[in-house]
């Protein structure tokens, strides 16, 4: 199981009513249905995703995140889910905005860009880095920003939202010293 | 109603039932006697709880799968409907009504008026989609069915799943439009305006009074003809005819030179044979009346039980995809559970009549979950 998940699946309390924003296949909602009988919903765009969603029995919609969240009504979910989708977005604020609308809390995981991987192969080899965390080359990436640890805390101390809980993970498990250098990925719960 | 072989429902007929309480229209007529023309697929369980309404588009009839006795063409949504298809007739109960207003076996303008022996014709009374739907109501009835596992259809088939969902929420389990709206856009309305003005262009026409004579072929010829534009795409008429000639060379007049003009006139040709020019100017009506925006697809302020599945096609310039977000939208509105997919396709507004994978696939699983919970 993804780590991530797993960290995921730790945070939400049962029967929480879960929005993920670019669910991909649903594996995350499902195991938040079943195992914290969570009411979910996805948002994805990719439509062979949106099968294997529909597949599993979960409600999804098919769209972009960065247009995705039109009628919810404000506060409808106990959390919006951003796990690995932010890096993908064109406008940030808005979709932040717009997830805190919908949602009570925001959970956003990312890859970390400054961990030391990253910072290693920039610096020696002068190249832009594939990791784990961060598995493209430059041409193929479907990933529009990058971005640290560090600069997402500046965000959010900039925006006014409060980091509620926050945790940081490389392939091996919890990352506890340095994360801005040492963990592939953060994922912070935020309040607003 | 006999299986030939896995897939196929083999031969099956269309049964009528009539019901004579006066029908109260949307327009503040009454309408009657109705007949309400349809077809069923599989069996009903013991509980009732497996049946499955399907709605035809604009100019759909009951035959929605299988054959009729000596055809060779099947029903207009053979490829979704049958043992082990997406609408599973090993599983699911399959009702499809012919709408009232329509000229294939309902109650319409060619029915004969029983105030004075002839065909209605314009003094059929105007219909709404609305009205379509209450007498399907009185079908459902009619065959013992309390709650509908699911109601779904395309084009205007998915207007009345809706229009069921506003009308009877609480007979509604699951709701599946495709290609469908909330309500006609001008652009819908004019081209029905055009349809229309063509058909009554025809000096056959003759206010409607045509019965037992020449029906105004060339004007519901064209007005079909302008439908059929509309159902392809840029891409999918490139694809299907591109600039292709008939005969290798140009004639140089007006005879129909490129592949696309023959197949205009051949499927207008074709329509007029087995459509009723009337009906065709009472169901558009009917489409451009329809309008569940601004919270009337949610009779009352409750939240909504009903389980959505929203399809639409990416190529569908008739009914965009932007109109089936709406609907979305809407339903979010009520904390409904909605599912949505834009499928990826370069068929138009025909989509929904071709696109059979991947709406099969999408259409299968929704309704197994319903059926299960």
């Amino acid at each position: 199981m993804r780590i991530d998940h797993e960290i995921i699946e730790s945070i939400i309390e049962p029967g929480s009513k879960v929005l993920d924003l670019g669910c991909g296949e649903g594996e995350l909602l499902k195991n938040l249905a079943e195992k914290k009988n969570a009411k979910v919903q996805g948002i994805e765009l990719d439509e062979n995703a949106i099968y294997k969603c529909v597949e599993k029995g979960l409600s999804v919609y098919h769209s972009d995140i960065d247009t995705g969240l039109k009628g919810y009504p404000d506060r409808s979910f106990d959390y919006v889910i951003l796990n690995q989708s932010l890096q993908q977005v064109k406008n940030v604020d808005y979709v932040i905005n717009e997830a805190f609308r919908a949602g009570k809390k925001v959970i956003v995981g990312f890859p970390n860009f400054a961990q030391v991987k990253s910072r290693l192969i920039l610096f020696f080899s002068g190249r832009a880095p594939v990791t784990n965390a961060l598995p493209f080359k430059w041409n193929t990436t479907p990933n529009l920003r990058f971005w640290s640890i560090k600069d997402f805390k500046e965000f959010c101390r900039e925006s006014g939202i409060k980091v509620v809980s926050e945790y940081f993970y490389d392939n091996g498990g919890p990352v506890r010293i340095l994360p801005n250098v040492f963990a592939l990925g953060g994922i912070f719960v935020l309040e607003k | 109603m006999k299986k030939t072989s896995k897939g196929s429902l083999g031969v099956v007929e269309t049964k009528y039932f009539t019901f004579n309480e006066p029908l109260k229209l949307e327009c503040g007529k009454t309408l009657s006697p109705v007949t309400v023309a349809y077809e069923t697929y599989g069996n009903l369980n013991a509980e009732n709880t497996n049946a499955v309404l399907i709605l035809h588009a604009f100019s759909g009839d009951a035959h929605a799968a299988g054959y009729h006795k000596g055809e060779e063409k099947p029903g207009w949504w053979n490829d979704m409907i049958g043992p082990g298809k997406a609408f599973d007739t090993d599983k699911y109960f399959v009702v499809c009504p012919n709408i009232i207003g329509g000229c294939r076996g309902s109650t319409g303008p060619s029915s004969v008026n029983p105030a004075t022996g002839r065909p209605y014709g314009l003094d059929f009374p105007i219909i709404t989609v609305s009205d379509m739907v209450n007498a399907q109501k009185k079908l459902i009835d009619h065959l013992g069915i309390k709650k509908l596992l699911s109601v779904s259809g395309g084009s205007m088939g998915g207007m009345q799943a809706l229009q069921w969902v506003a009308n009877h929420p609480q007979a509604v389990k699951t709701c599946i439009p495709v290609a469908a709206t909330l309500k006609h856009s001008p652009q819908q309305i004019a081209f029905d305006e055009v349809g229309r003005q063509a058909v009554m262009a025809d000096s056959d026409w003759n206010n409607g009074e045509y019965y037992g004579g020449k029906q105004p072929e060339r004007g519901l010829s064209i007005a079909r003809m302008i439908g059929h534009i509309t159902y392809m795409s840029d891409q999918s008429m490139e694809d299907k005819f591109s600039r292709k000639l008939k005969n290798d060379i140009y004639s140089f007049s007006f005879r129909s030179d490129f592949e696309v003009e023959g197949y205009l006139r051949y499927r207008g040709d074709s329509f007029v044979k087995r459509f009723d020019a009337n009906s065709y100017l009472y169901i558009t009506k009917a489409m451009d009346y329809y309008d569940l925006s601004d919270g009337k697809l949610f009779a009352s302020g409750k939240n909504m039980d009903t389980r959505f599945l929203v399809i639409s096609f990416k190529s569908d310039w008739l009914y965009p995809s932007y109109q089936s977000k709406e609907i979305v939208q809407v339903l979010r509105g009520r904390q409904a559970d909605v599912t949505y997919c834009e499928i990826n396709s370069t068929y138009g507004h025909d989509a929904f009549l071709l696109e059979v994978e991947d709406q099969s696939k999408l259409i299968r699983s929704f309704l197994e979950r319903a059926s299960r919970k």
